[in-house]
């Protein structure tokens, strides 16, 4: 560390704050009674600026929320805890279905060698770009009650309207969030086998192991922590997607964003909505914390 | 059992470049062949047509009296040690060495024994237990042999397995590989590597390839004593190789007549002349070479001077100088006629 030159050294060092360079070298001058300013003024305007911003609605939504008599009307009312495990199920099963589907491309991509498997892997980057209410779109448009598969099943049988009808179910919805979600499993996973030796993978067959053997013993424990980060990260976003919800425009199909939405918006229930919104964060951040906890304990 | 390798005419392209030209080469049961040249010159390319990793374009492989041209890799019962040990991070050293015998699906009961008596073999057996980042890297190749004998392996292919490792391990895992190749002595060992002092010191026979040819197969006494090609001579040995011709008695090189066997050239032929730099003496002797020091390497037990004559570098190794040559100076260079060896080839520039 930094040693000060007697003299130099000031009245009152900030507590806690670890100098970040040397001590001027020249003697500062000690006319007007000037002073360097405590670290902590310039950590001042960022915070204030998220406390407006951010702490400050957040808090407002919290207190909302605490109105007499909110959690325990919300808590006893059938269409939010319908909605609590309509959410919860659809997250975990989305995130389950991501992680499979997105292994299997990522390891396709990753270690079969095809053409254009550089061009696959670079639209994956572009895909996570894309709005999520992009791809409910597309697969209204595949699936929906007037598209493209109903199209060609009336066009062929004659019949007056087509089978696929269960877009506007939870099964619709699943589809869309593991079509929209899979990349960004993917993306870490791709990351994480670029770092692999193909050396441990020629290695392993000529010991005499078949590629499900490879892909089961030596790829998949390797996997492992991208398949954390990726199947997190999926589970928190399911947990809050919307607009997919929405687009699907699945009737019975009611998560706590779009309870939120119904409650704050369409019945202009603030306090049942503020509490509906409360809880879905406290399952957010539960679940991070979580993650980080296991993530962790898996790195130590 | 006992099988050999044998490459039958081996072609090998990348999109129309010929990376492997018309291998014929046959490893012995029980014999170490070192494939020893420069970077590109295919002779691991070769070694990756016997694992099963690269198809040739034309010719076939053997192992044994089986053709495993199309046979996938983990068909071929090879034991494979590559340079970066490819151990597998997140197993123990016992279920490194117990991966191949699982997936050869041995019985449950003899794994245990076999894994204990591979690691034995590469006196590795006190670190079953630990995690492959917890060895360092000599520890790490033992492991990774092991895991290759492990499988009792028909072959057994080495691709430059001492180049991550330092001088001193070097040499001690090059007396060590020695010794399990006498504790094998069936096991026809591939040895890859551009490192000719690991060829000369373990190699029964050396194949020596450049650019995707094999230019010279024989003993290492013999590749190094008798060079046929001047790329042997100078990659095996580093040899000065100077242009001459071929006289009655002799060869004349420069103006000046040196005696040497010209055995069966004919009298004004071109033809190199291949001596190596530690038989080149400094002072007079004969076949006298005067000629300026144009560069001066101390070594700690020997000189290397690099004497211009005639146009041409000569290295000469000699033992260590009591007082270092002065650049420019002028000196004599000696060689004995019997240390020569004449290739009847056109004229080559020294490297």
């Amino acid at each position: 560390m930094a040693t000060r030159a007697p003299g130099l050294v000031e009245q009152h060092p900030a507590k806690g704050v670890v100098p970040t360079g040397p001590a001027p070298a020249e003697p500062v001058p000690t006319t007007g009674g000037q002073r360097a300013i405590p670290t902590w003024v310039w950590a001042l305007p960022p915070v204030a600026v998220l406390a407006v911003v951010f702490l400050y609605p957040l808090a407002l939504v919290v207190q909302e929320s605490l109105a007499p008599g909110a959690y325990g009307d919300v808590f006893a009312s059938a269409s939010f805890r319908e909605a609590l495990v309509t959410t919860v199920w659809l997250a975990v099963a989305s995130t389950v279905g991501c992680l499979v589907l997105g292994f299997v491309l990522a390891v396709v991509i990753a270690f079969v060698p095809f053409p254009g498997g550089k061009a696959v892997s670079k639209f994956i980057d572009v895909f996570l770009s894309f709005p999520s209410f992009l791809i409910t779109l597309a697969l209204l448009f595949l699936y929906g009650t007037v598209g493209m598969a109903n199209g060609v099943w009336t066009d062929v049988t004659g019949d007056p309207s087509g089978p696929f009808r269960f877009l506007t179910t939870p099964w619709g919805v699943l589809l869309a969030e593991i079509t929209y979600f899979t990349p960004f499993v993917m993306r870490p996973l791709l990351a994480a086998f670029s770092q692999m030796e193909t050396a441990q993978l020629e290695v392993a067959s000529s010991l005499g192991a078949r590629p499900l053997r490879i892909v089961r013993q030596v790829i998949l424990p390797e996997a492992l922590p991208a398949l954390a980060a990726g199947g997190s990260l999926v589970l928190v976003m399911c947990l809050n997607e919307f607009g997919i919800v929405l687009f699907t425009g699945a009737k019975g199909v009611t998560t706590l964003p779009m309870l939120v939405y119904s409650k704050a918006i369409l019945e202009s229930d603030y306090a049942a909505a503020c509490v509906v919104a409360v809880v879905n964060i406290a399952l957010s951040v539960g679940l991070y914390v979580l993650y980080r906890g296991v993530s962790r304990r898996a790195g130590a | 059992m006992t099988s050999g390798i044998r490459f039958d005419a081996v072609s090998v392209a990348y999109g129309g470049t010929t990376v492997l030209d018309r291998l014929d080469l046959t490893v012995e049961p029980g014999e170490v062949m070192a494939l020893l040249g420069p970077s590109g010159s295919g002779k691991t390319t070769a070694l990756r047509t016997v694992a099963g990793f690269v198809r040739p374009a034309s010719g076939r492989v053997l192992i044994g009296d089986r053709d495993v041209t199309g046979l996938p890799p983990y068909k071929r019962g090879i034991g494979m040690v590559v340079q970066q040990y490819a151990l597998f991070p997140h197993l123990r050293v016992e279920a490194n060495v117990a991966f191949g015998l699982k997936a050869q699906k041995v019985p449950k009961g003899e794994i245990p024994g076999r894994v204990a008596e591979a690691l034995e073999m590469t006196g590795m057996a006190a670190y079953a237990h630990r995690y492959p980042r917890e060895l360092s890297g000599g520890q790490q190749q033992r492991v990774a042999i092991a895991r290759a004998l492990a499988i009792r392996p028909k072959v057994l292919l080495l691709d430059e397995p001492l180049s991550a490792l330092d001088a001193q391990l070097r040499s001690g895992m090059l007396a060590e590989l020695a010794r399990l190749h006498r504790e094998l002595p069936d096991v026809p060992i591939l040895y890859v590597t551009h490192d000719q002092v690991e060829a000369l010191t373990l190699a029964d026979r050396i194949a020596v390839m450049d650019k995707a040819r094999l230019q010279d197969c024989g003993t290492p006494q013999d590749l190094y004593r008798r060079p046929r090609t001047e790329f042997t001579a100078s990659f095996v040995g580093n040899a000065n190789l100077l242009p001459v011709t071929v006289g009655t008695e002799g060869v004349v090189f420069d103006g000046t007549e040196l005696k040497v066997a010209v055995s069966g050239a004919a009298p004004g032929s071109a033809a190199t002349l291949c001596v190596r730099p530690h038989l080149v003496g400094l002072g007079d002797g004969p076949n006298p070479l005067r000629g300026q020091i144009v560069e001066v390497q101390w070594r700690g037990s020997t000189h290397r001077l690099y004497v211009e004559v005639g146009g041409h570098r000569v290295k000469a190794d000699v033992r260590e100088l009591r007082e270092t040559p002065l650049l420019g100076s002028e000196v004599t260079l000696h060689f004995a006629p019997e240390d020569a060896v004449l290739l009847a080839a056109g004229v080559h520039d020294g490297h």
